[in-house]
């Protein structure tokens, strides 16, 4: 049991139970889909910016409690931040559950999020780790229109 | 462990007896360790693990006899032709099918239904025309069809399920028409494990002058099976289903039905003549074997073959029913437990959701029991669909499994539903 421990921290379950901004964002400036076709964990992830400010982020979905979890985690994390901040805390979120980069022993730059470290001993679960921030950066970037806002395909990003 | 000891024993017809736990011996994988706990494999519905005699007899061949099939002049490739052909002899005995020639090597069950869908269906399938599939099957069951419907102006019909996971055949019935021109069903529904009336099917389809075609690769490592009892015109399969290799299935084509369907790959060594301007193809099955096919692989599956009939698919039945029946008797009294397909006939599949944990989550929380199990759509999100659930986690058996995992399977659930309770 000592891995499954790792992965499955008490706080895990505790969002799974009572996601955080588990809500549809009716004054949403901006929102992405997520879909894992591999285990059909769905997220919608909505923004609303304030010029460069995300000053609310909230998620609807279903999936596993991983997905869940990180989702919600995701979203207390996000709030307030500036949206460079919020793609910094994406790019080493996303680097730390694959295993791409350690995190730095003195860097406490990802804080509560680093309870999600355990995901990179199970790599059939990062996708469930992952889903809801590559929804976060999609919204950001149709916010920033970007080139694939034009593309109707990418209004759902997929992990597959 | 009540008396499983006996009951891991059984009676062939001569009077041996069938040791199953020295059976499993003979398959190294299952003797390997996972998180530092004994690997219990229940995702053999996915695939299978191979017996000494398909690794050896793989490694023999690779090792002293290796050469090309149907094209060399020499005394290497003569015999390398001639045992590959005796395998395919051996898949029609295997199948009871007719002859030889209606067995046509794929690269797996999923080629096979788009050899039939692509080649057949492109020229028999036309604008109004109507495909009936069910509502359990498995995606490689689907996208062919629907891909040709799309492309012909064809119209897909779906026999319904009810909430045990039988199909609804007397709306079966009532689909079935004068346009109906291809009936597609699986033998054995992957997702959920329903052993499916084919017999019947394939007669109410005949009557009604459709093709076809069934999707057996659930059904051939389990049971036995008799294509011309059956009565279908296609039968496809995959080897590393059957405790063969993977890249490799079968096609089974009723003799007429076969040489009535054009080629699908075209290339080296299934034609007759060759011109710029005109070519003739080679009559089945050779005709649908374009390049050269995986022939170690072929030889494999005459391995798996005759390990299975040594073991005899009567008591691989019989003892997979009794797998099934306990870990259906365990898993049953966990409260949070909803099992879904409670098929009369049901292979040993058992495919499940907990109350308050996501079966994803399930699955790695047996998995650091060193509990191999699937967990997600299986390639069929429309049975997912009909029974209200992203997904399922699901345990499937081989005669190879042990009662002992059957209650460690059921321990995994437990755990699982206890720490998702909190």
């Amino acid at each position: 049991m000592s891995n499954i421990n790792e992965l499955y921290k008490r706080s895990i379950f505790d969002h799974n139970r009572n996601p955080r901004n588990f809500r549809a964002m009716e004054d949403a400036s901006h929102s992405c889909d997520g879909y894992n076709p591999l285990c059909g964990d769905k997220v919608n992830v909505y923004v609303h910016l304030d010029s460069e400010v995300v000053d609310d982020v909230s998620f609807t979905g279903s999936g596993c409690a991983i997905f869940k979890a990180s989702a919600s985690f995701m979203t207390s994390a996000i709030k307030g931040k500036t949206q460079d901040q919020a793609r910094e805390t994406v790019t080493r979120f996303l680097g730390m559950v694959a295993g791409s980069s350690d995190p730095d022993p003195d860097d406490n730059s990802l804080g509560k999020l680093s309870i999600f470290q355990g995901v990179r001993e199970f790599p059939s679960r990062v996708k469930c780790a992952t889903l809801a921030w590559h929804a976060l950066t999609c919204a950001m970037d149709k916010a920033n229109g970007s080139p694939e806002e034009s593309e109707p395909h990418k209004d759902v990003v997929s992990t597959e | 462990m009540r008396a499983m000891v006996k009951a891991n024993e059984m009676k062939t017809i001569t009077g041996q007896k069938v040791d199953f736990s020295k059976i499993r011996d003979q398959f190294p994988v299952l003797a390997s360790t996972v998180r530092g706990k004994p690997l219990a494999y229940l995702d053999n519905a996915a695939t299978t693990q191979k017996p000494w005699a398909v690794i050896d007899k793989m490694r023999d061949f690779d090792s002293r006899e290796y050469a090309t099939v149907r094209r060399g002049a020499y005394r290497f490739a003569e015999q390398a032709t001639h045992e590959f052909e005796e395998v395919r002899a051996k898949v029609a005995l295997f199948l009871k099918a007719s002859s030889p020639e209606e067995i046509v090597f794929t690269s797996g069950a999923t080629m096979g239904v788009n050899l039939v869908a692509g080649s057949w269906g492109r020229k028999f399938i036309g604008e109004g025309d109507e495909i009936i599939l069910s509502h359990l099957e498995h995606h490689a069951n689907i996208l062919p069809w629907q891909m040709l419907a799309q492309e012909k102006g064809a119209v897909i019909k779906v026999i319904p399920v009810n909430d045990a996971g039988e199909l609804d055949m007397e709306e079966y019935g009532r689909l079935l028409s004068s346009r109906t021109k291809l009936v597609a069903v699986n033998h054995v529904a992957n997702s959920i494990g329903t052993i499916n009336p084919v017999q019947t099917i394939c007669q109410m389809a005949k009557a009604a002058g459709a093709v076809t075609l069934v999707d057996g690769a659930q059904a051939a490592p389990h049971m036995k099976i008799d294509v011309r009892e059956i009565g279908c015109d296609f039968y496809v399969l995959s080897a590393h289903k059957m405790y063969g290799p993977s890249g490799l299935g079968v096609l089974y084509g009723r003799k007429e039905a076969l040489e009535r369907t054009p080629p699908f790959l075209t290339g080296g060594d299934m034609i007759e003549r060759v011109t710029f301007e005109k070519s003739t193809f080679a009559k089945p099955p050779h005709r649908f074997e374009a390049g050269t096919p995986p022939v170690t692989q072929v030889i494999g599956l005459g391995a798996a073959i005759d390990f299975l009939s040594s073991v005899g698919m009567d008591h691989i039945e019989q003892q997979e029913k009794k797998l099934l029946d306990y870990a259906t008797e365990l898993v049953s009294r966990i409260e949070t437990v909803n099992i879904i397909g409670a098929a009369r006939d049901k292979a040993a599949i058992i495919s499940f959701t907990l109350a308050d944990a996501h079966p994803h989550d399930v699955a790695t929380i047996l998995d650091s029991e060193g509990v191999a199990v699937r967990a997600g759509h299986h390639c069929a999100q429309p049975t997912m669909d009909r029974f209200c659930v992203p997904a399922t986690t699901r345990a499937s058996f081989s005669f190879y499994n042990t009662f002992e995992e059957v209650e460690r399977l059921a321990e995994g659930i437990k755990q699982a539903t206890d720490l998702f309770r909190g």
